[in-house]
Formats: structure tokens, sequence, C-alpha cells
């Protein structure tokens, strides 16, 4: 079958993701879907995994090409525990966020991938940066990407407030990734979900059944 | 009129591996499964190809896409892998294998038109990965790839369980092969099976032949007596070989 449609955006497979992070009261969580898709016909994986670890207490959602996008986040991760070596402390969000920024501004001709990075650190607490297509970096509170975030800018201006707590948080992001499933054709599968706290992190996956069910469904 | 379309094709005929093959990760191991069908646009180039390669003792990859590419592009991941190995004394681990694949296809940026699947047993467990031509890596319990790997992956969707045992992912692996084989014409022929345990690797070339496979080869011997053909004439030369100069240098073996 014809694999790599030249029509797409994107070449190859493509992460077609929602993915979004949100600063709660001590932490942040950060989450994804999980599907890749093909020409934005074919899902070629339904448990792909957009949520990858670049530090102990950082993580990176990505977004675009899933190639290009595997490929800096792995160069991200030596990058920073190279860093964190010299520094002989663990690296700031914000130096994740700048690495990941760097390579994406440098490289913007051949790249098709954006990050949104959320950790913790001990100078400034939970944090969220978006880095997008072209190298724009920027802090948010709370953030969406990806192809499916169109759909849920509503439900998350109305229903983020800052401060809420780990419980809440979790509910709100997992309803934002419900929502965004249902009406995006590429974004599905299971809602992987991270929360990082200065304890620790972890990782909450909620399969497709378990998903919030909404009044059409 | 079919004819004047083929005179105005002006198609680059590489041979291409448009094939089926498939991998399910059981209970003691991985099994790998593969057509043998290699095809030149609508020509059968090759009834017997191998798309399943060897990469380490306990590493094998199944390649579909363009044959050249596949069969290069695992033999440069065994010959650098086996370096590796030498150099650091240490057996190789699957996910060395992908990370090594990933880098390589994505500098090339797709142009290496190589789906790899790669499967296998280290220290750390079985696992099964697939990589993309553009370089992107999936970590997966069961995947076919190729042109046939819509009817196989509905095969392996329905029979797939985690924990499989051998005589069963074997079965399930063939069944899938072929109704690939069946519902495709970039597959066929015969099915190969590699099965990978922390015991060993059992491949098993062919795992079930062909129903169609031509039975005149089992008469045609290409072997002929000498005689078949006449001798008409026969000359000998002898070639006259003088000893110039000998120089014997002793070995120190103490």
């Amino acid at each position: 079958m014809e694999k790599h449609c030249t029509d797409s955006q994107v070449k190859g497979v493509s992460t077609g993701t929602t993915i979004l992070a949100a600063i709660f009261d001590g932490g942040v969580v950060i989450g994804s879907d999980s599907r890749a898709s093909i020409g934005g016909e074919y899902v070629s994986s339904k448990t792909i995994n957009k949520v990858i670890q670049v530090h102990d207490q950082i993580f990176c959602c990505m977004a675009g090409s899933l190639a290009d996008a595997q490929f800096v986040t792995k160069a991200a991760k030596s990058h920073l525990a190279f860093h964190s070596v010299q520094m002989e402390n663990p690296p700031l969000v914000i130096t994740a966020a700048s690495v990941l920024k760097e390579l994406c501004y440098k490289n913007k001709e051949e790249l098709q991938a954006g990050f949104l990075t959320a950790g913790w650190d001990r100078k400034k607490g939970p944090q969220v940066y978006v880095v997008s297509l072209g190298g724009m970096l920027v802090s948010q509170p709370v953030t969406i990407g990806g192809s499916g975030s169109t759909y849920i800018y509503g439900y998350v201006d109305a229903k983020y407030k800052p401060n809420m707590s780990r419980e809440e948080c979790l509910q709100f992001a997992t309803n934002a990734l419900a929502l965004a499933m249902g009406r995006d054709n590429v974004s599905g599968g299971v809602a992987h979900l991270v929360v990082i706290q200065e304890t620790g992190v972890e990782h909450v996956v909620v399969p497709g059944d378990k998903l919030p069910k909404f009044h059409d469904e | 009129y079919a004819l004047e379309n083929i005179i105005h094709l002006k198609q680059i005929r590489h041979i291409n591996i448009m094939l089926l093959i498939s991998f399910v990760l059981m209970q003691d191991g991985v099994v790998l499964g593969a057509d043998t069908r290699a095809t030149s646009s609508e020509v059968v180039a090759d009834k017997m190809c191998a798309k399943i390669h060897y990469i380490a003792p306990n590493i094998y990859c199944c390649g579909a896409g363009t044959a050249a590419d596949t069969k290069k592009t695992t033999e440069l991941l065994s010959s650098n892998l086996t370096i590796f190995s030498m150099n650091s004394g240490r057996n190789p681990r699957v996910v060395m294998a992908v990370n090594i694949l990933q880098d390589m296809l994505y500098r090339y940026r797709g142009q290496i038109g190589a789906n790899l699947l790669l499967g296998g047993v280290d220290c750390t467990g079985n696992h099964l990965y697939e990589v993309d031509p553009y370089g992107s890596v999936d970590k997966v319990p069961y995947i076919a790839m190729g042109s046939g790997d819509l009817a196989a992956l509905g095969i392996l969707e329905d029979g797939f369980k985690p924990d499989l045992e051998l005589e069963k992912a074997k079965e399930l692996v063939r069944a899938a092969i072929h109704a690939g084989i069946m519902s495709d014409l970039g597959s066929g022929n015969n099915i190969d099976i590699c099965v990978i345990t922390r015991r060993g690797v059992d491949y098993i070339r062919p795992y079930q032949d062909s129903e169609y496979k031509d039975n005149r080869y089992k008469k045609m011997k290409y072997k002929y007596r000498p005689g078949t053909t006449p001798v008409l004439t026969e000359k000998v030369v002898p070639l006259k070989l003088e000893v110039v100069q000998e120089t014997v240098q002793q070995m120190d073996t103490a």
C-alpha cells in the first residue's frame, strides 16, 4: 500500500494528535492521546507513546512528524543528561524547553515537529512551556497542541482554573482529551497522563472504554 | 490499448519486496514470518527470496520495501552490532539495534525504502520493534507490514493473545501470511518462519511450500555427467614455474 502520501502535510507517520499540559497547585499534568496515522486515513499505531521523559522530572509531548519528533527528543534527552552531569544538578524545565527550541529553530526548514514541555524544578516549581513548529518558546499555565486541540480551546478556556487540586486537574485533562478524541479523526486510543510533582512522577493511563462519555455517546 | 500503455511506461524497474511479514510476541520468544516473493513491477523477480535477515545470534529482522535497501541496511546493522559486541564484550540488545536503525534511516530522510521489523530476545526480555523509512519507531506486541499487511493484520488482531504458546503462535503467523498471500498480488510463493527464543533460533525455510509450486524442478536436474557434451579437441599447456627466490624467516614462538 502507498504508505507515504505526498498530499498530506507530514511525510511518513504523523502523530496527528491532541496534547495538553496544565499546572495545578503543587505540580503539573501533561497528557496526550495515543494514535499515530499515515496520510490522515490509516491508523498505523493505536498505542504510540507521545509523552517522553527527557529527564527525571521533565516530560515532553510531541506533535507533528513522528520520525522528526522522536529524533529531536532523543537528541534533547542526551543533551540534557550531559548538561546535568556538567552542572552537577538536575536541569531546569526551561533548559529542557530551550534545548528543544534550539533544535526546532535551527532546523526549521527540515523539521516538522512541535513540543509541550512540562516539569518540576527547585527554582520555579511546576512549569509548562510550548515550543511551536518554527521554534517559538513560550511559557503558559495551561496549553494544548496538535490537530485535536482546535476542538477543545473553548473547553479549556472555560474550565481551567489556576491552583486546582491534583484530582480536579486530572479530571480536567481527561475530559479535555476525551472531547478532542471524540471529534478529531486523527486523535484516539488511550489517554496517557503524567503527573509531575516535587515528590515524584506518576503515569496514569485511561483506556478508551474508561474515558468520560458525553451527551452524544 | 493495453500494449500502448506498457510502451509509454518509463519506470525504474527496481526489485521491490512488496511483501508480507508479520511478527508475534509469544510467551518465551518471538515468531517472525514472511512470504518469499520479490517483484519487479508485475514480474516476480525471485520466488524464494529470504526476507528474514540475520542481525545478531539473538536478533533477526524482516524487511519490506525496496529489496536492495532492506538487504544493505540490515547488513550494515549486523556488522555494526558485531563490532560493538567485540569491542565491549557485551551481547547486543534489540533496543540498541533499533536505535542504530532509527539514526541511519532518519539521516536519509525517507530515501531508503526500508520498512523493517526487528525482533529478538536479550537479557531484558522479548522485544518487537517496527521502524519506518522516515525513522519513526514503535514497540509492538504484533505487527504486519508490506503490501499485504491489511489482510494479515486482520488475522493477527483476531487471533493474537498475550503469552501464546509456540505452536499456536507459529500457526497464527502462518495464517496471517497466508491471508496476505491470498489477497495481495505482491505477496506469494512460500512462507518462511523464524522462531527466536532464549534457547536459540529456529529458522524454518520454508515453513510452508506454496500449493502452486512448479513440480518440474524436482525432475529437472542441472547436473550433467561428463560426456553429455561431446569433446571435439583437447589441448593441455603445462605452466612451467621456476623458483626465483626462497627466504625463510623464523617465527619467535618462545
